[in-house]
């Protein structure tokens, strides 16, 4: 039955996430984002941490898996995770990108790892200090076209050996260096094969032949590090490979695949992340006009609204519209429907929406929003990473048009 | 707990309304627009299947079910993806019965709901549309005066669908200032004096549906013709079920001109290739999937608002908002997806066009 309420567990988490969003992430907003680098948002780590570890969230994300209301046969971890994403991100997506716990290296754990795997993996995320984890694709030569990745693994006795660069890895250097946590690496083991060629691998934090050469400066979610890793002759445990170790023919890509699948689960969480910014330039936006005494006037002749209100009311339908979505994408997975349409359409809307969301919201609020008085001007440039990265917009685009048309990448690239 | 799955019953209602769609409303829909008529025996065959008010009670030998927005929305998007024109039309009971059902005194639910669920199709009609670029449903230029123990009505309405034939009106007025709270309805009959009807309109879509103009002059109602009596309607929630109704059949509209740009895309072939496989095309078309599921769910999500019992103002108008931007968008890249060929009328991306455009002007044009 349609339903677009979530029951009273997952309300009264959320509002306990909210709450943490309130209390250590919005007051450093300003001074992480000018500081970057610099300083961390330790309130919010140590915080958010012990209440990972207390609910067993960090183990395994990004869904989180808690239960909700009684329904058994029904699992709940996808919304659960979105819902909590998108308070998150509200918050500050800099930081939610900053969180303690697996994110996307988990996520690929979660999806191809072994029993062995997930215990020595994703254990440690219960116990102890903070850690992070990271996932390593792009190269300076390859983004968008992630089978075309050149860092190699060669096996050699009983260790896979790594050479390479990656660039852009969100919290890279505290995956690797500043915590034990890890870094999922992709590489290829056969350059020959083409994207069945190329694996996941498991790098510990600390493993001599990897480092952190360079942390990137960015438009916006600064408070998140975007690492450069370099592997020179990076020696790991043959067993780190994630999946299988076969390369199937040329052609045959279904390993690849298994490996893209992580990505339908994780896009509605970018696309959450992306709608937590546009929700908070929109309420900002209300509440700033409001004590201007400007109040939108739903319901009126549409040709009686001035350019303001039908601005306002046009980024709160989208960002609406966007969520909407968000959570239909990731109830399907939760019904254990095939989501990867409906993860593409989310993601595409709110990371191009929320953008336009946001760059309204500096409009509106005239030099005010230009100001770095206001957060609006900063979650504006934090919008905009996402419509980049998981796949930008067009490649969303690319995706959602291949499922329509039924065509392969080779018919529409 | 989140859930976007439909009941059983919503599945049945929804088989029921695209049947119809295909087999007797797209297959119709351009002689019907040329010829600016409806099908012959249209609204008689739609009428028997007892979709445009299944909520009347049994009381008045209704069907009796839940009186759902969302099972509302749900039916009104496949009637819309079979022809926009017959969906107002054949709805266009729904839009008196339905505030009788909610607000009317037991006389005129006796009178209304008895005709909304007899064998023949009901006279009635609705008249909320003005003729002016600033129309405002919270503030109406059509008023009701009192006058000793009378009301006497004044001002014009366009776009009232059925028009020629209905012979009873209910018409919105505005008792005083502005607001949705200062607005009621009144039943008029056609005969009174006072009460002038026009030929039917002509406008760019919606050829086939019967639409007038209709111009009250200082015409004398009784109070037992105001619609819940003393007490009046709830006007504003009205006007959710309304924005919610044509949004539905707006969405409608776009998924069967996105549709349409689907087939003929992987079909059309340049320089060998289906127009498909090139990104301009493909990209507009991926567009046009993302606008509708996204407008869709902003229709249900305000209709459940109002299944709920809350008020969906905002809700409702906001989703009404995003909705006729993605509906004229949609039709206009489903024309430019066919190129010169989209431009010619047999093909039905030219309709569409010329009917997704109509929305963003109507306001409540029908009911859930
Ligand atoms: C802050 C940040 C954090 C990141 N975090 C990570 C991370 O943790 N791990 C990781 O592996 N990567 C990460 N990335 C990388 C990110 O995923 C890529 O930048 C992104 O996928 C785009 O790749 P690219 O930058 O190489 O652009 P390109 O692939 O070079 O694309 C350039 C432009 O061309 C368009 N384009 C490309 N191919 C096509 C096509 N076939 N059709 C139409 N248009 C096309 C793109 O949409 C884009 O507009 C991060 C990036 C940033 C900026």
């Amino acid at each position: 039955m349609i339903n677009f309420q979530h029951g009273d567990l997952l309300n009264n988490l959320s509002a306990a996430v909210e709450q943490i969003a309130r209390e250590h992430m919005r007051p450093f907003s300003r001074e992480v984002d000018e500081h970057e680098h610099e300083i961390n948002p330790d309130s919010y780590i140590n915080t958010m941490y012990e209440v990972l570890k207390a609910t067993g969230g960090a183990s395994n994300s990004p869904v989180m898996g808690a239960k909700e209301g009684g329904d058994k046969k029904r699992r709940t971890g996808n919304v659960t995770s979105v819902v909590f994403i998108e308070k998150m991100a509200w918050g500050d997506c800099g930081m939610y990108l900053a969180t303690p716990m697996p994110l996307l290296g988990g996520a690929a754990v979660g999806a191809a790892g072994t029993p062995e795997q997930k215990l020595k993996f994703m254990g440690r995320f219960k116990e102890g200090k903070p850690k992070w984890a990271a996932m390593a694709i792009t190269e300076p030569g390859c983004g968008s076209d992630s089978g075309a990745v050149t860092t190699t693994a060669t096996l050699e006795g009983d260790s896979w050996v790594l050479n390479g660069e990656k660039i852009f890895v969100t919290a890279g250097k505290r995956a690797v260096e500043d915590s034990e946590g890890f870094v999922v690496v992709w590489a290829t083991v056969d350059r020959k094969a083409g994207r069945s060629g190329i694996k996941p691998f498991l790098v510990d934090h600390h493993t001599p032949g990897m480092k952190v050469t360079k942390l990137e400066h960015k438009h916006g979610i600064r408070c998140s590090d975007t690492a450069v890793l370099v592997f020179d002759n990076c020696k790991i445990p043959k067993e780190n490979l994630l999946g299988s170790a076969e390369v199937k023919p040329t052609g045959d890509s279904k390993g690849f695949k298994g490996v893209m699948a992580t990505f339908d689960a994780t896009r509605p969480p970018v696309a959450a992340s992306a709608v937590g910014v546009g929700r908070a330039a929109v309420e900002y936006t209300h509440e700033y006009l409001a004590k201007q005494g400007v109040a939108p006037r739903y319901g009126i002749g549409r040709n009686k609204l001035t350019a303001i209100e039908k601005d306002l009311m046009m980024m709160e339908a989208k960002v609406k519209a966007s969520w909407l979505l968000t959570l239909k994408a990731a109830w399907m997975s939760d019904i254990g429907e095939p989501n990867n349409l409906e993860a593409s359409i989310c993601k595409c809307k709110a990371g191009r929406d929320m953008v336009a969301v946001c760059q309204k919201a500096v409009e509106i609020l005239g030099p005010e929003g230009y100001s770095r008085k206001h957060l609006v001007e900063k979650w504006m440039r934090d919008a905009k990473i996402g419509d980049i990265y998981e796949g930008t917009q067009q490649i969303q685009k690319l995706v959602v048009a291949r499922r329509i048309f039924g065509y392969s990448r080779e018919q529409l690239a | 707990m989140f859930d976007l799955e439909p009941t059983e019953e919503q599945q049945l209602m929804v088989q029921t309304a695209r049947e119809l769609a295909k087999n007797e409303m797209d297959p119709a829909a351009h002689d019907a627009d040329e010829a600016a008529k409806l099908p012959e025996g249209f609204l008689k065959k739609s009428w028997e299947l007892g979709l445009a008010c299944p909520a009347i009670p049994e009381k008045y030998a209704g069907a009796s079910m839940d009186r759902s927005a969302v099972t509302g929305a749900m039916i009104l998007e496949e009637l819309g993806a079979g022809d926009a024109s017959m969906a107002f039309a054949m709805q266009s009971p729904a839009a008196v019965a339905y505030p009788v059902l909610d607000y009317g005194t037991d006389l005129q639910k006796e009178l209304v709901l008895r005709a909304c669920t007899a064998a023949e199709f009901p006279k009635l009609s609705a008249a909320l549309m003005e003729p002016y670029y600033d129309f405002d449903p919270t503030m109406l230029r059509t008023t009701a005066l009192r006058s000793g123990t009378n009301y006497v009505l004044n001002g014009a309405k366009c776009l009232v669908p059925n028009g020629s034939t209905a012979d009873s009106f209910l018409v919105y007025a505005r008792e005083g200032g502005s607001g949705f709270d200062n607005v009621s309805a009144f039943f008029v009959q056609k005969s009174l004096p006072g009460v002038t009807v026009s030929a039917k309109e002509k406008n760019m879509g919606l050829n086939a549906l019967d639409t007038v103009t209709l111009t009250l002059t200082d015409v004398a109602v009784s109070p037992e013709t105001k619609l819940g009596g003393p007490a009046g309607c709830n006007f504003e929630r009205i006007m959710s079920y309304g924005r919610i109704a044509q949004s539905a059949i707006a969405v409608g509209v776009a998924r069967r001109a996105y549709e349409h740009s689907v087939s003929y895309a992987m079909e059309r072939k340049t320089w060998g290739q289906p127009i498909a496989t090139r990104q301009a095309v493909a990209f507009m078309i991926a567009d046009m999937r993302i606008e509708l599921d996204a407008a869709r769910l902003l229709v249900w999500e305000a209709a459940w608002h109002l299944d709920k019992g809350e008020k969906a103002t905002k809700e409702s108008y906001l989703a009404k908002m995003v909705v006729d931007e993605m509906v004229l968008k949609v039709t206009d890249d489903a024309v430019m997806v066919m190129g010169g060929h989209g431009f010619i009328r047999e093909n039905p991306v030219e309709r569409w066009l010329r009917n997704g455009r109509g929305f963003g002007t109507f306001d409540g044009l029908a009911m859930v």
